[in-house]
């Protein structure tokens, strides 16, 4: 019991002394404006991509149409806001963000009904497919409502997501998250990421559990997106094409599928690495930021194929109920991952 | 409904053309079970190789194409020699990703100024454009030349796989490579070979496309290698025969829908169908839909 | 476990040094170069697209940046240029990023770019919030100065909005060429080729004209037969092609290939000596900003030294970059400030600037005012003037 209590604190204790941190730095004035706007971005990777991590990570369910559901979050939430909300009016932000995540989770239950039962790269040629469905709307969005704005982009959300909401949000998700891989319906998942079939046998029924993770996870990503739309002042359908979900599926990867800090440590880092080749390589070597992203890109899942914690958490992220049975089960786990 | 057979013959080109792209990637992950992201851009390098031996070089064409099919095989071995086998036994996914890291390098390299150069590039045609009425039709040579290579290339494939000793070491390399292993196969060089036929292809793919839409650019490889990917994988991807079928579908598909339906939503409606192919096709149209083992 | 973890918490330890480092290092160099010595300085910041691919137009832009600020001797009035260059990707995201880059970190008195419409607009709202200057060599949407009504009071631009050459293009048509019908193909990802097209079209109809097609491609698409066909079947006298010239190039070559004798017709994007298909494009007409024929000193200085120094003739996007550059150069002259309040005002009052591509006067919304020039495309890879068209 007193055990139980120390991960929870610890868990509590990172994140006020990661907010402290931030804060200091902030006040400090070491961290400006544009290092902030890149923090800001890598949590609302870090929230994308977990909601990718519930689909693939911990379901196995391959999909490649991620952006499309992070965008229709985006879109969706800073429509509403850009028509009936204003600036400050953070009442309004919640309900758009709720907004985004309920068009991005319904469309997912409309689109995942179908198109689940598909396997592997099956899926995921389906998915991108849809995302690209998805694309082609935005481009044309304009024919059926103009303040969306079609291939010319939006603009005029209000601008009111801070740093502090986003972490807020960040938590929320982590927990979120958390608490769902480690319920019944979380476990359910891992069934069938490992053995559909067998999944099937126990009594899991596999389909619901498939869309129900499904679901969630492009609710996250709608999340992210709805957050996106109230912290970047334009959205334009190229920002949430193919390409950008395949940022999303390194991210999961490169963390380590199956590991919800993977996908945190890898969102923040992957953001931060981007950003940071800027100055590494200087002005006349600029050009060679995208060879040298590649190369990393490679060079680090040859180091790590199984990404960089792969079915491992922080100890401070797992419920205490689970660690001790956890330990005893450690050799169990290491042969399935 | 007017100029329906043009616009069939257009469909016919475009999905030939994807056929060229997709026949390299369908044998490639017949084998080894991988989506070779790369692909697109070996296929983007046979293109600017390709370019430069007949209009900078001087080449004769059928020269410029060897010289971009070795330079293709080289590159699909080395690849995979660096990229690929590593990560053979580990999580299908992870090869994935590094062919993803692929692609970006040789798109980034590639678009670097001592390297191909960022710009778009006019190509000038070795030979000129020839057309021919046929029953009201217009047919070029252009088209006639990617349709035979298409039949030539599927022939050879075929042959290669079914009639040759190493297409039996692939064939028994993509049951299993420890077997294989244990009946002897050499499962590295079949792999190897296998990559080099397979960027080969891409490479006479590439020089071909090149040729019928004379531009070519760091980044031209994407938007085909996706398309032909999704062709692939609409015909039962690591099938033969599958990838010209749904290469054909795709382009007939696509054009269809831009001449009758709407040039706007095209990409949209074209994979919605594709979609819903597979919905009722699970594994592609020649795909075998295996019962799940227990 | 325990020891795996522990290697895992090094390794984040490890990154967050790496990126601690990074903002220390970044921070610490950009306030060094600002308050150097007693010199009084202005620093400029061009946004512009050096990876990707559309690097190949943000290189144009970053050659005429540099070109015009050497051509400067690095002054401006009593300032003493620096610069920063950074590289946007073609992405909204990283645009808004290195925009806060700038002028948070850098510390950027003004700002030249971002290229596209898609990262310009963005960007200037991120500018008029910080009060930073910023003025786009070639981003071509209304919204980039004006939206929703609201004048974004320090954004600018070098180039016509997207309705003006449209329009310009369709009064050509009509009464110049004396034509009757047109068809219309453009990009549906691209606002630049969709607000050409959406101007001409209705401009052409309103003059009595007939848009026979309105058809759309997508950006990567080489294959365009399909529409094609259909509008070989119409056989318009008119085939207008608002893009860029690499794809017009393929366009034109594929209209021809399919039978179609309409007149091309095109704006701006065609403007490229190197790279225009001038073989199948002969004999079609776009509008732009200048002639490189123009015997006005400008010009020729331009044209001259930019040959001279990358060894190819500019193109629009480097004479647009080049314009850009020099309209902020004189406002920083005018000003003789480095107070990014006052470039605003200098901007803002602009008149009668001697550009390359005409006399600039910025009007109440930022954009410039000056007058347009019909080119012929000749097979022997120039351009032949035709006409001026003042607004």
């Amino acid at each position: 019991m007193a055990q139980k209590k120390s991960a929870t604190w610890l868990l509590l204790l990172g994140t006020v002394a990661f907010y402290a941190l931030i804060k200091v730095l902030q006040l400090s004035g070491l961290m400006n404006d544009y290092w902030q706007r890149v923090l800001d971005q890598a949590l609302i990777a870090t929230i994308g991509a977990l909601g990718l991590s519930i689909i693939y990570g911990f379901t196995g369910q391959f999909s490649l149409g991620h952006a499309a559901f992070y965008g229709l979050g985006a879109y969706s939430a800073g429509l509403l806001d850009k028509l009936y909300g204003s600036a400050d009016n953070y009442l309004f932000l919640a309900i758009s963000l709720l907004l985004g995540m309920l068009v991005a989770g319904l469309l997912a239950l409309l689109v995942g009904l179908p198109i689940l039962r598909l396997r592997s790269d099956y899926l995921g040629i389906a998915t991108l497919g849809f995302g690209i469905i998805v694309k082609v709307g935005m481009d044309n969005s304009s024919k059926f409502f103009p303040p969306l704005g079609g291939a010319t982009g939006m603009s005029g959300v209000p601008q009111s997501a801070g740093f502090d909401l986003i972490f807020l949000l960040t938590v929320l998700a982590i927990i979120f998250t958390r608490n769902f891989i480690f319920s019944s319906y979380g476990r359910a998942c891992t069934a069938v990421r490992e053995d559909e079939i067998a999944a099937d046998v126990m009594g899991i029924n596999t389909t619901r559990i498939k869309v129900l993770s499904f679901v969630l996870g492009c609710m996250l990503a709608g999340l992210a997106g709805g957050i996106y739309a109230h912290r970047y002042p334009f959205l334009h359908p190229s920002s949430f094409d193919f390409l950008k979900s395949f940022d999303f599926l390194l991210i999961v990867v490169l963390g380590g599928l199956g590991s919800m800090t993977g996908t945190v440590v890898t969102a923040v880092a992957w953001v931060f690495l981007l950003e940071g080749l800027r100055f590494v390589l200087g002005e006349s070597f600029i050009d060679f930021r995208g060879v040298i992203y590649a190369l990393i890109l490679i060079i680090s899942i040859i180091l790590r194929p199984q990404g960089i914690f792969s079915g491992k958490e922080l100890a401070a992220l797992v419920p205490q109920s689970l660690t001790a049975w956890r330990q005893k089960d450690k050799e169990v786990t290491h042969v399935s991952s | 409904m007017e100029h329906v057979l043009d616009q069939i013959i257009n469909g016919l080109q475009l999905g030939l053309m994807y056929a060229l792209i997709a026949l390299g990637y369908t044998m490639v992950y017949g084998v080894v079970k991988l989506i070779n992201f790369a692909h697109g851009d070996v296929f983007m390098v046979g293109a600017f190789i390709g370019y430069f031996g007949f209009q900078h070089w001087g080449l004769p064409l059928p020269v410029a194409i060897v010289n971009a099919v070795v330079v293709c095989a080289i590159l699909g071995v080395t690849i995979e020699r660096i990229a690929y086998r590593p990560l053979r036994y580990a999580p299908k996914i992870a090869a994935l990703i590094s062919a993803l890291g692929v692609s970006l390098f040789l798109e980034y390299f590639g678009s670097l100024k001592f390297v191909f150069g960022p710009n778009f590039r006019v190509v000038q045609r070795p030979f000129e454009e020839v057309r021919w009425e046929v029953f009201g039709v217009t047919i070029t040579n252009i088209q006639v030349m990617i349709a035979v290579v298409v039949v030539l290339m599927l022939l050879a494939l075929q042959f290669i796989v079914y009639r040759t000793k190493i297409g039996m070491a692939m064939r028994t390399v993509s049951v299993d490579h420890n077997a294989a292993r244990l009946m002897g196969v050499n499962v590295d060089n079949t792999i190897s070979i296998t990559f080099a036929i397979g960027s080969a292809f891409a490479a006479v793919g590439g020089v071909l496309y090149a040729i019928a839409y004379p531009q070519i650019h760091p980044f031209m490889g994407i938007m085909p290698g996706l398309k032909a990917f999704t062709a692939a994988v609409l015909g039962g991807i690591g099938i033969i025969p599958g990838a010209v079928l749904g290469a054909i579908i795709m382009g007939q598909v696509e054009t269809l829908t831009s001449a009758f339906l709407s040039s706007q939503l095209r990409d949209a409606i074209a994979f919605f169908i594709l979609i819903l192919v597979l919905l009722i096709r699970p594994s592609g149209i020649l795909g075998k839909n295996e019962p799940d083992k227990v | 476990m325990c020891v795996k973890n522990r290697k895992v918490y090094l390794l984040l330890v490890a990154l967050l040094a790496v990126a601690l480092v990074v903002t220390g290092c970044g921070g610490a160099a950009s306030n060094k170069s600002a308050g150097e010595g007693g010199e009084k300085v202005v620093k400029i910041g061009l946004i512009t697209p050096l990876t990707g691919d559309v690097k190949t137009f943000g290189e144009s832009t970053q050659n005429a940046f540099k070109l015009a600020l050497e051509q400067a001797g690095m002054k401006a009035g009593d300032y003493k240029i620096e610069y920063v260059i950074a590289d946007d990707r073609n992405d909204a995201t990283e645009a808004v990023n290195v925009a806060t880059k700038l002028i948070s970190q850098d510390k950027v008195n003004c700002i030249i770019g971002p290229l596209t419409s898609k990262t310009t607009i963005p960007v200037s709202e991120l500018c008029n919030s910080q009060k930073i200057p910023m003025l786009t060599n070639t981003a071509t949407n209304p919204k980039v100065t004006v939206d929703n009504g609201k004048r974004k009071e320090y954004a600018f631009r070098a180039c016509f909005i997207d309705p003006f050459q449209g329009a310009v293009a369709a009064k050509f048509a009509l009464e110049n060429l004396k034509k009757k019908t047109a068809a219309v193909l453009y990009d549906q990802g691209n606002d630049y080729t969709i607000g050409l097209a959406n101007v001409f079209k209705e401009s052409f109809e309103k003059g009595g004209g007939q848009v026979v097609e309105f058809l759309a491609y997508s950006k990567d698409d080489t294959d365009f037969s399909a529409v094609l066909t259909k509008i070989a079947a119409k056989n318009p006298d008119i085939l207008y092609l608002p893009d860029y010239y690499q794809k017009v190039s393929l366009i034109g070559k594929q209209a021809r290939e399919k039978g179609i004798k309409a007149i091309f017709l095109g704006g701006d994007g065609w403007d490229s000596p190197k790279d225009l298909d001038f073989a199948t494009m002969a004999g079609g007409y776009f509008t732009n900003h200048y002639s490189a024929d123009d015997p006005r000193p400008e010009v020729k200085k331009f044209v001259e030294e930019y040959k001279a120094k990358y060894g190819s003739v500019p193109d629009a996007l480097a004479t647009l970059g080049y314009d850009a550059t020099n309209l902020m150069l004189n406002a920083i002259k005018t000003a003789n400030s480095n107070d990014p309040e006052k470039i605003k005002e200098a901007l803002q009052n602009t008149k009668d600037f001697p550009a390359v591509s005409g006399k600039i006067t910025i009007d109440k919304d930022g954009n410039p005012i000056k007058a347009a020039v019909i080119l012929q495309v000749q097979p022997d890879k120039t351009y032949k003037y035709v006409a001026t068209v003042t607004p």
